[in-house]
This record gives C-alpha cells, structure tokens and sequence, in this order.
C-alpha cells in the first residue's frame, strides 16, 4: 500500500516536535489497514496539530477550535463506511471537552488521537488541562492553582469502551494506533510528546521520564471491560428502523354549517390538569368541520403542572389575520387561576359577549351576559369541565352546534376517552 | 374544503422533509423544541437521521459533518442557541457549508422569555458572524410560509452553498392554525451541483464565469477539503491577498449579485399610494388588517411584506418607496430593520412602530400610528 503523505505537503513542525512521529506513524498505520485515501477523513481541530490534514491525501475537514469531533459525528452518521481519525490537541481536548464525554458516552466509531504536549504551543505556551501544576508555562502561576486533567480516567468513567496511552516517538506507535483504528466503536488514545518550540524551553523533560510516567499511570491500554457495547451509527439504525411511520397532518372536512357570522375571539381560562389546550383544539377541530378557519395560541407557565392554563382561540369564515385577541366573543372560566390571569379583559367585555363559568367562581365584574354550571352538582370532575363549558355555548348556539363538536371530538379521540367526552357533552345538551 | 391544524414549527419540519432534509440536529429550546420533536419523528422512518447533541455547539457541528458528506440538514434554536451557534455559523459562511438554521425567535435579551415572541434577532442573523459575509435570512408569516420558505430556504443552500436563516416567532412557531395542505405546492427541491469529472478538483473553485464551487463530498471518490482558516481555491490555506481578496469578493457576489433571484414579498397597493407600511413576520398578519381600516377611513396606504430580509432586497425596497410620501416601519422589536429602510429612502420620510414586550402588535396600534 502506498504512501497517504502528501509529498508537496511535508510536515511543517519544530525539529524534535511529537506531532511529526505522529504523522508518520498514522501515515503508517493506514498503509497496514490497506485503507485508500478517499476512504478516510481526518478531523482537525486548531493549533499545530490542526495542521494535520494537510499532511495527508486524505479527505480533510479542519474546523473550529474543539468541535473536531461535532464535524466527525456528523460525517459518520452520513457515511458510516468512512474511517473517520479526529486529531486534537490538548488544547481541543479542554475547550471541547463536553464533546469527548459525549463521544465517549456515545461509541461511535470515530478514532480520536490527543496529542498531548501539556501546553498550547501554538499560542505561545499557555498552559492546558493537562499541564503539570509544577509546569512553567506562558501563563504565569494559573496551572499551579488547576489540577491536571487525566483525560484517560476521565474517558473511562465516561464510558469509552477504548482507551489508551503511547508516546509519539514510541515504538508501540503504530501498533496502538491500528488496533485504535479496528476497533469497532470509539477509541481514544492520549499521545504524548514533546513541544520543543515551547514547553520544552522552559521544563525539563526527557522522553524517558515521560515513558515512565506513562507507565505508572496508564491502568487501561485497549478495550474497556465494562464499556463494551453496541457502536452507535450500527444501534441508532437498529432503532430506527424500528421506528413507526410518522403519520400524516389529520385532515378535517368540512361537513357542517358553522353559526358565526363574523371572526369569534374566544378565551378559555383554566387550570393545569384541565385539558384547556386540549379543549381549545377540540373546538377548533370543530370550527374547521363547519368550514371555518381557526388559529390557536396557549398561555401557560413551564411548570406544567401547576398554575394558570389559558387558550386562545380565533374562529372566522375568512382566513384569520391577526392572531391575537381583541374582544372575546365568548370567556369560558373554570378555575380561578385562569381568570385571575386574565383579569383585565372582564370588564371590557359587551352585553353580547358570553361568559360560561363554574357557579363557583367569582369574576371581576362585567356587562356581559354570565352562564353559570354548577360543576359540583353535576359531578363533573375538574378535568371534563372545560369540555363541558364548551358544550354549554354549544347548546346555546352560538359559535358551533352540537354536531360540529361531535365531529370535533371524534378527531381529537378514540375509544373510551371518546365514549366518556361525549357522554359529558350529550348531558350538557340534554341529548 | 379540507383542512389541517398545524402550528407554524410542524410545518417547518414537514416542508423540510418535503425538501429532502435527512439530517437533523438539534438542542431543546423553546419556543423551537417542537421542530426537534417532529424531525424524530419523521426522519428515522424516512431513513434520516435525528440527533439532539449535547450543547447546540455540536449540534450545528453535526449539521456540518452531515452537510459536507452529501446530507441536506438543518437545525432550529431560538435567540439564546444563535447565540451559541456565532462561530460555526461563520464557518459555514467561509467554508460554504449548504444548511437551514431555523431562529424561532423569543423575547430577549439573552434568556429572556421563552414562551413570549420578539423579532429581536433580525440583525443578529446578519451580522452574528465574524467577519460580516452576507447570508440568506428568509421570514415567514403564518403557517403556509413556514412551510413554503422552508422548502425555498432548502434550495438557496443548495443552490449558494451558503446558511439560510428561517427568521420565525414565537408567535407563529407555536400558534396553530387550520391550513390547506392540499393548496400546498412548494418548489421542486434543488441539490447542490457535483464537481464534474474534468474539473480540476479544487473545493473551492468555480466553474467559469459562475460564483458557486460545485461540490466535492468529504468520503466521495475525489478527495475533498473543508476548512475554516482563509483558503484558496484549492482548500488549503492562503496568505496572498489576492487569492484570499478574489475569494472573499466571490463568496459576496454570489449572494449580493443573485438577491433578485429570491425576493420574497407581497405587494399590496397602487401608483396612488402615499403612505407605505413595511413589515415581515408575524406583524404582517396584523398589518393586513389594519390596512383594511385604514383604507376604509380614506388612508392611501400601501403594505410591503418583504420575506426575504438578507441580502436585503433593495431593487425590490426601491422600487416599492418610489412615489411614497410616508413610510412607516413597524417590527417586534425596537427598531433594527428600519435601518435598512432608512438607508434607501433618500429623502422620504421613514418613521418607526414597534414594541418588544412579548406582545403583539395589534391592528389598531397600527391604525394608531399611521393615522397620527
């Protein structure tokens, strides 16, 4: 297999620089997996080691600074049959590193490689997540107040089910990197190496104290034990096609003759637990089987639970242009919360306005014409009351008749749910 | 007639399904997170793919990957994930990354009020990126928009290689309406164009006397480059101010140049109109009505709805000022498109309505306005 190394491209980096052996080593590493260029994509991320990809006659994405692995997700999720390497740095590895514990936590097979040379080298030689908090870096005293990051460990715990530690100049290279490769799910090795141009200026450090370091530390070099398990693209497609057919937009004809002559601003003011936006749909279900065009917008806290449950609703024979609500046509009140809310619109309400509310409940005062229904009396529980209040200004005719809210139930419900809706609504209406 | 009841956001994701988007990534935030919820529950049984990343950072990266090997993708946050997504927008500008970015906007600043509208982030998609490149912002106005712009925003990123913005609102991603999805018929869907066998296989180099680069996939059988630093044709990087000034100019014409090609408005008015309205978005709605009374207490008033925002439309703007005593702009907002409006006007008259207290603005606040 020849060469992936483009010759016109040799490696820029410092003499003595861990990277280059990398370059090598990688280079080496897909001539033994007999992979041809256009079946690999190096993810870069910033900094010299994202100088990566132009090393290679690869394909290449080299974007921005700790997103290399959101590029490589993307890609192998699209196109599964590619071998896709991130390269970063240590670096990418700290201001990406919700990225790495999501790919860890994900097991994609995506190869990540962090060349780890315990400083930013490009940028001058700040210090990193992995700095020694006795290293001398361009940062001053900051890394001997921060502990060091074993991103090791921290892959592990996170749930990479392959991890492992080589030098840059070491003789495992290639091997650690073609077995990385193979893996069948993601694989992270932390590459350590020199930064002649920086860190190494200003700390001792000898690849031989570095080897040993390696050694002392490294309790996991492969496949994780407990970590193994389904690869993610192979599960998310298993699941996927597992998946029901998404259903087509309900489609409501218009059967019926709607008894609104004008737009209708309708409020139904409720509670959590009340079904209100549920009813606000009913209704507008029912509008369109009397040929009617509707809109809907809901007013509710995001602790959905609790507190005030409010829909608006726009009824119209024309098509709806404002969405808002100017003046109701008809206030539908079944827990104090809603109206409290909406307090202010009472008193601006006509004498041809209709209120329908829980005997129960007191109102700001107003002109229009107030239905009352002892909810208590009739046993209708605090979740059927909102439908119940609908089948009120149903039965009094005025913006739908009994049958467009049959028919505007029947598109909402099934089975028993629908048996009990209409049942509440047929006492309502005395049918 | 038959009807469906859709709100503004489910007609997002079915024009884009309709479009041929198979990708989708996106982080929950209202008022977009149903347009996350409806794309899982259409793409994985149209054999795409819907994945909620762990920040909105990497769920726009994803879109990118996805992009740049073949897959039409898109994305939908609201003002606080436009927020997050600033520098990978920027290099999808640079990079001529094809992808749909839906801002269902909110009330801001900042985390504001999730579950109140603003057009607060008009000029935040156009200038929320370094460097200040031109993007493509389209604005629906009702459910029948999000469904139709969606499917046009699609074949923009297709057609430039660029992001496309759908500028939504809460007020219309989360109101449900009844629509007929039978009087629907949306553009046929474009797809970017392949590099051609004898093109020298520069990511970024145009066939002649066209601005677009035809597209070379990451994984497909030539190999191709995708980068965020200044580039030359060749994708690799670049420190020859002509090369990197012929690039920049390029990726400029190519929008600037083309805007005719997809303005969007509707026009509604005469060569005896003095008084023109400008609006976009959810406040049209709203306009409509009030024109109407404002034309019954004897206005000569014209309505400007403009859908596409960015680049801004300004033979379209002129055109329409042209004869124009009075122009009044008004947005849910406290004044950002007007700028535009004012910059071409030359010595017409432009005043300014707008609010950005998460409510509407009304027909009679308009009538008020105008009518002064």
């Amino acid at each position: 297999m020849t060469s992936l190394l483009n010759r016109e491209r040799p490696p820029v980096f410092c003499p003595g620089c861990g990277h280059e052996a990398v370059v090598r080593g990688l280079d080496q590493a897909l001539q033994r997996l007999g992979l041809p260029g256009n079946r690999v994509a190096i993810v870069s991320d910033i900094g010299c080691s994202g100088l990566f990809d132009t090393f290679f006659n690869t394909h290449a994405f080299h974007g921005l600074h700790g997103r290399a692995l959101t590029y490589a997700t993307g890609i192998k999720m699209a196109r599964p049959d590619l071998k896709v390497i991130v390269v970063m740095g240590d670096g990418g590895l700290g201001i990406g590193g919700a990225h790495v514990l999501s790919s860890c936590r994900r097991n994609l097979d995506i190869t990540l490689l962090i060349l780890n040379n315990f400083n930013y080298g490009m940028t001058g030689g700040q210090c990193s997540a992995t700095t020694p908090t006795t290293g001398r870096t361009s940062s001053g005293f900051l890394n001997e107040l921060e502990a060091p990051l074993d991103i090791c460990r921290v892959a592990v715990a996170a749930g990479a089910p392959y991890v492992d530690r080589t030098m840059a100049t070491g003789k495992e290279l290639v091997d650690s990197l073609v077995q990385a490769l193979c893996y069948p799910g993601f694989s992270l090795i932390d590459i350590w190496g020199l930064c002649p141009g920086r860190y190494s200026k200003k700390n001792r450090v000898t690849l031989t104290q570095m080897a040993e370091d390696i050694k002392e530390s490294s309790a996991i070099a492969g496949p994780v034990a407990g970590n193994e398990r389904e690869e993610y693209a192979a599960h998310y497609r298993r699941l996927a096609t597992r998946a029901p057919a998404a259903s087509k937009p309900l489609t409501v004809a218009a059967t019926c003759h709607a008894p609104i002559r004008e737009r209708c601003d309708v409020l139904l003011l409720g509670s959590a637990g009340q079904y209100i936006n549920t009813v606000g749909e009913i209704l507008c279900l029912a509008g369109m089987s009397g040929g009617l065009h509707v809109s809907q917008k809901n007013d509710y806290p995001i602790t959905v639970l609790r507190g005030h449950s409010i829909a608006e609703v726009v009824l119209d024979r024309q098509p709806i242009e404002y969405t808002g609500i100017g003046s109701p046509a008809v206030v539908v009140c079944v827990a104090a919360e809603g109206v409290a809310r909406r307090k202010k619109v009472f008193a601006t309400l006509p004498e041809d306005a209709v209120v329908v509310k829980d005997s129960k409940l007191s109102l700001p005062d107003t002109r229009a014409k107030v239905i009352d229904i002892d909810f208590a009396k009739l046993k209708i529980r605090s979740s059927e009351q909102a439908l119940a209040a609908l089948a009120m200004v149903a039965r009094e005719g005025i913006l739908l008749t009994y049958e467009m809210l049959v028919v505007g139930l029947g598109h909402r419900y099934q089975g028993k749910m629908l048996d009990e809706a209409l049942a509440v609504v047929a006492r309502i209406c005395d049918r | 007639m038959t009807q469906s009841f859709l709100e503004g956001n489910e007609a997002i994701a079915r024009g884009a399904v309709a479009a041929g988007c198979r990708f989708f990534a996106g982080y929950p935030i209202t008022p977009a997170t149903s347009i996350y919820q409806q794309m899982l529950q259409l793409l994985p049984p149209a054999g795409g793919v819907c994945l909620q990343g762990e920040d909105e950072i990497a769920s726009i990266g994803f879109c990118l990957g996805a992009s740049m090997a073949g897959v039409k993708a898109m994305t939908a946050t609201s003002g606080p994930g436009i927020s997050l997504y600033s520098e990978q927008i920027s290099f999808a500008i640079g990079g001529e990354i094809p992808l749909v970015i839906v801002d269902v906007q909110r009330l801001g600043p900042s985390t504001g009020s999730a579950t109140k509208g603003a057009d607060g982030d008009i000029q935040f998609l156009r200038w929320g990126n370094s460097g200040g490149m031109p993007v493509i912002v389209l604005a629906p106005v009702d459910v029948r928009d999000c469904y139709l712009l969606t499917m046009q925003a699609f074949n923009l990123a297709e057609r430039y290689r660029c992001p496309v913005f759908i500028a939504s609102n809460k007020e219309i991603g989360m109101t449900r309406e009844s629509i007929d999805l039978d009087d629907l018929t949306g553009p046929e869907p474009e797809v970017r164009k392949p590099c051609p066998e004898d093109h020298p296989g520069h990511p970024f180099a145009p066939l002649p006397s066209e601005n677009v680069p035809p597209f070379l996939p990451i994984g497909g059988k030539r190999h191709s480059r995708q980068t965020s630093s200044t580039h030359g044709e060749d994708g690799y990087i670049s420190t020859d101010p002509a090369v990197i000034e012929a690039g920049i100019l390029r990726m400029q014409e190519k929008l600037l140049g083309t805007v005719g090609d997809f303005t969007f408005y509707e026009y509604d008015g005469d060569a005896e109109d003095d008084i023109l309205l400008v609006v976009y978005g959810v406040t049209a709605r709203a306009a409509k009505a009030a024109v109407r009374e404002l034309r019954a207490l004897g206005s000569r008033v014209a309505l400007l709805t403009l859908k596409t925002l960015y680049p801004v439309p300004e033979e379209c703007i002129r055109q329409h000022l042209r004869g124009k005593s009075r122009v009044v702009v008004i947005e849910m907002n406290l004044g950002q498109y007007v700028r535009e409006i004012e910059r071409l006007s030359g010595n017409t008259a432009v005043s300014f309505y707008g609010r950005m207290n998460g409510e509407l603005i009304s027909p009679k606040d308009i009538v008020l306005k105008v009518g002064s």
